[in-house]
């Protein structure tokens, strides 16, 4: 008799899904996946809206990263008026991406994935979360939310709120930097850089001592990788051109523009999840599995052109290969990201050209379709829109970074539970909520953005249950 | 100059004869809510927000365009007047497609402020969600039929002040909605002088200028009594 096993929902995310165990009738795992069971309908509702408005509606589409598709919708738009916005507009949005980046990794690795880490995958999972962290390590967890703070305060003093600015536009951004906003930066970056040294410090002991099995188990599969590197081939996030590294090391495709992402990407769908699966076209589906996110980015380019950053990703490479292909590698990718960020935003604060000229061109418009692209925290994310003559959307295609990583997740957890539930599974027989956390993990190396947070609100119930081949419930155990 | 004396309530205020009981309330500092209404536009009471009670009167009557007369005893805001008001900027809302987080009116929004004003929290009537069209064919400024109230300021203000008439009121009930010239598209009217004096006039993020983008709208609703003001006076030159 068959039956599944069901993890539902998947905690420590954003957004609403399920992971899916199914055993045949001796208990042997012969499949495993990861459902997403919500439906945003963006790309249709969207439609019929004038362009200009699409920074500020796709920027609803989450609240943990709506910068993302906020630089994505304003960079769609410029193209759309086909003008190239003035270097102090294009600085400040970069400056705005590295908050970004700098917030949501900070969110991931402090917040949502260290309890696992640090309290341990068999602890307390009504603890196993940050306020279990607060407890347990109280200056930690304080440091932690403090670095998220500095990255969520930058996009505040810039577009004027921490979540949901509409202050990126088509044709650059509405607003400047203040001078004190940028002493404020200054002011509050040692504390930050402090911040990442302390947690890579603590993150490498952890991979030298008790995740060692995690780094080999979790998602550890050759893929190809994508993500935006500059035309030297350095680590990108805004700009640039899109380079595919294959397993080996070896350049696959190089300085791809974002504007032929057809023509490399295609978009696979499946009947038990609305997460569609998008790959690389010249391999087919499935096997043009790539990965996307702050991995992908380290993988594809050469180096990150800055000192302390480029220091790290070679710890990085030594540690976890070149390319690092283990997923859980992601959570060490995200501190080095933060590294880079952080560099990054000195050297921005620092740039005379921030400050002065103009920050916004007004243009009619001038093309009738655009293809924006922008680095968000989890990858690659394309805004692609058609609009008629008088500038309303006919079309809009969102490529989304969660959904580039969706083939991989599903390897990830197969792979995990291939390691940690019992072969075979014996009948009737409960599953420990320690292996179910370490499937659940394998998402969580992803950091995926299912949705904005409505339905993460809160501690959520996990529910298990053992399925009869019919749809009967053998057994059934409650979390949360 | 003759006067009329009335009651607003319990309080005796005297205003020029021919005065709208809107003047008189205001006289009294009475703050009675309007939508519609915009200082020198003709009043039409599209929107019932002003109504108030007129003892004698068997039904409630707007105060835009209801003269006030000698002897009225007026009551501008009891528990019936508050319900009605607030039952009518939720039929407002239920009847269009409001979304305040991505409109270009956000945090600029006279029926947002009303919505806040008369103790909206939500409505109590089913959102109609109606299919209805963007008109960006103008090459300077959009109207959005989703955010459309039906305020007619943009009517009043085009024909009044500008003197070009470009906008009307078509169809009927439900299906009521502003069109350009002999419903065309607006960009192809070609009595629109574009000045944006219906824009700027706008309560809400129906029309609005292309560059604007989310709680960019900058309305200015002054204008017309300005002008109104100016012209009456003479105060150009050439007049």
């Amino acid at each position: 008799m068959t039956r599944t096993v069901i993890i539902d929902p998947v905690t420590r995310i954003e957004g609403h899904a399920k992971i899916t165990l199914h055993l045949d009738g001796a208990g042997h795992l012969t499949d495993t996946r990861f459902h997403v069971v919500e439906y945003r309908g963006f790309e249709k509702f969207c439609e019929g809206r004038p362009f200009t408005e699409m920074a500020g509606i796709t920027a609803r589409i989450c609240g943990i990263c709506p910068v993302s598709h906020l630089l994505a919708a304003a960079k769609t738009g410029d193209k759309l008026l086909a003008i190239s916005i003035p270097p102090a507009a294009d600085k400040l949005r970069r400056l705005l991406n590295l908050a970004q980046l700098t917030q949501s990794h900070a969110l991931s690795f402090f917040h949502l994935s260290s309890p696992d880490f640090l309290l341990g995958w068999e602890s307390d999972p009504a603890k196993r979360n940050v306020f279990g962290l607060m407890a347990a390590d109280p200056d930690l967890a304080r440091a932690g939310i403090r670095l998220r703070q500095f990255g969520q305060q930058i996009l505040e003093l810039l577009g004027g709120r921490k979540i949901h600015s509409a202050w990126a536009v088509p044709g650059g951004v509405r607003t400047p930097l203040s001078q004190e906003a940028k002493d404020w930066i200054l002011e509050r970056l040692p504390e930050a850089r402090a911040t990442v040294t302390l947690a890579l410090e603590l993150y490498k002991k952890l991979l030298d001592g008790p995740l060692q099995r995690e780094q080999r188990v979790f998602g550890d599969f050759p893929s190809l990788f994508m993500g935006l590197v500059t035309p030297q081939g350095l680590w990108e996030h805004i700009d640039g051109g899109i380079r595919f590294r294959d397993a080996n090391g070896a350049i696959v495709a190089d300085q791809l523009s974002e504007d032929d992402y057809a023509d490399f990407l295609g978009e696979a769908v499946e009947p038990w999840s609305y997460l569609k699966f998008p790959y690389y076209k010249p391999l087919g589906y499935p096997d043009g599995l790539y990965r996307v996110g702050p991995l992908a980015r380290l993988n594809v380019c050469d180096s990150v052109g800055t000192p302390w950053a480029d220091r790290e990703l070679a710890e990085l490479r030594q540690r976890s290969g070149q390319p690092a292909t283990s997923s859980f590698a992601y959570h060490h990718a995200r501190l080095v990201e933060i590294v880079a960020c952080l560099e990054a935003i000195e050297i921005l604060v620092a740039d005379p050209e921030l400050m002065h000229g103009r920050i916004r061109l007004r243009a009619s418009l001038n093309r009738n379709e655009a293809v924006g692209v922008s680095e968000a925290p989890r990858g690659t994310l394309f805004h692609h829109y058609k609009v008629d003559d008088d500038g309303l959307l006919t079309s809009v295609n969102l490529i989304i970074a969660t959904g580039q990583n969706n083939l991989a997740m599903n390897r990830t957890v197969h792979q995990i539970a291939q390691e940690y539930i019992p072969d075979p599974v014996p009948a009737g027989a409960e599953i420990p909520e320690a292996m179910l956390n370490r499937v659940e993990a394998g998402i969580r190396c992803f950091d995926p953005c299912l949705s904005c947070s409505t339905h993460a609100a809160g501690q959520m119930p996990l529910r298990l249950q053992l399925l009869a081949a019919d749809g009967t419930v053998l057994a059934e155990r409650l979390r949360g | 100059m003759s006067v009329v004396t009335l009651s607003v309530n319990g309080q005796d205020v005297a205003v020029p004869a021919g005065a709208s009981l809107l003047e008189a309330t205001r006289a009294a500092e009475a703050n009675v809510p309007t939508l519609c209404h915009l200082e020198g536009l003709t009043p039409v009471s599209a929107c019932r927000l002003c109504l108030v009670e007129v003892e004698g009167s068997g039904k409630l009557l707007p105060a835009c365009s209801t003269a006030a007369a000698e002897g009225m005893v007026v009551h501008t805001h009891t528990p019936q007047l508050r319900e009605v008001r607030r039952m009518t900027v939720e039929l407002i809302f239920a009847e269009g497609n409001h979304v305040c987080a991505v409109c270009v009116a956000n945090t600029h929004c006279e029926l947002q402020d009303m919505a806040v004003t008369v103790g909206m929290d939500h409505s109590r009537f089913p959102y109609q969600y109606p299919q209805r069209s963007v008109d960006a064919s103008h090459p300077q400024f959009t109207l959005d039929h989703n955010r459309c109230i039906l305020c007619t300021r943009c009517v009043r203000v085009c024909d009044e002040i500008e003197g070009a008439h470009v906008w009307d009121i078509g169809s009927r009930g439900g299906q009521c909605h502003i069109v350009a010239g002999l419903d065309e598209p607006w960009g192809q009217v070609q009595a629109c002088t574009s000045c944006g004096k219906c824009v700027d006039v706008c309560p809400t993020g129906a029309l609005f200028r292309n560059s604007d983008t989310t709680a960019e709208k900058q309305p200015n609703t002054t204008l017309p009594a300005l002008l109104r003001t100016a012209r009456e006076q003479r105060r150009w030159h050439n007049q």
